[in-house]
């Protein structure tokens, strides 16, 4: 194939380090909105994490690991975010306004959940798909001037 | 017991400057290293430890404020500069960051 394809360290390193990376992106985009954190950080984390993947392991071995299309995701995440805007005309409120509740959750306890979390969500997807399509997009850069 | 805690305090506080001013000027000193560096492992290494001083100046600025709330940001700024440090160490060994199996 070509030069290298045996980063043992690198490889070991990652499988472990992806899953903290997630773990800790799931924590930022809970931890939002009442301390740092939030959709934007959560999803620029877990990008990060993917292209930690993306380095270790290679562009082809990633693609059919973590079959999903970037470009669909921030569409998703776009639509997702204008829904929850569009959400609070169903109650006669303004465009984007939002509320918040406090619930008895079985783990968390007494956990205050808020629509803007849904909002949150959108951004998240957003993030995702425009950091990976960036990313990816100039990583595959040099290809197409090859077949040229 | 007041006074004791009121100079405690002041203490912390102009260690606390004394820090920030010298972990300023190191992040000149390598600014310096990573534009003049005559050859590029010195500037990715340059590069790294320019990421720890800026943790180390988020720590700070957290003592100084006297919060919690920025110790996430000193995770968040190790972890980018860990995956920064990883891409350009694999971009100086192999000239290539993200592999693909054509060329």
């Amino acid at each position: 194939m070509k030069i290298n394809s045996n980063d043992l360290i690198l490889k070991t390193m990652t499988s472990i380090i992806a899953f903290i990376l997630l773990g800790f992106s799931i924590y930022l985009f809970f931890a939002g909105h009442n301390a740092p954190g939030g959709g934007f950080i959560g999803g620029l984390m877990t990008s990060a994490a993917i292209v930690l993947m993306n380095m270790a392991y290679g562009q082809e071995a990633m693609k059919s690991s973590l079959p999903i299309n970037f470009r669909f995701l921030f569409k998703l995440g776009l639509l997702i975010a204008l829904a929850t805007g569009m959400g609070s005309f169903l109650f006669n409120e303004p465009f984007l306004s939002q509320t918040f509740a406090y619930f008895q959750l079985p783990v968390l306890g007494r956990t205050e959940l808020a629509t803007a979390l849904l909002f949150d969500l959108g951004v998240y997807l957003t993030v995702i798909g425009i950091t990976m399509t960036i990313i990816l997009s100039i990583a595959e850069d040099h290809k197409e001037e090859l077949s040229e | 017991m007041e006074t004791a805690l009121s100079v405690t305090r002041t203490i912390m506080e102009i260690s606390t400057q004394v820090a920030i001013i010298g972990v300023g000027i190191s992040i000149f000193l390598l600014l310096y290293r990573v534009i003049k560096g005559p050859t590029n492992p010195d500037r990715a290494v340059a590069l790294d430890v320019m990421g720890i001083t800026l943790m180390a100046l988020a720590g700070l600025v957290t003592i100084l404020l006297v919060t919690t709330k920025l110790n996430d940001v000193v995770l968040l700024i190790g972890i980018l500069l860990f995956i920064g440090t990883i891409a350009l160490a694999k971009f100086i060994e192999k000239g290539v960051i993200i592999e693909r199996d054509d060329n």
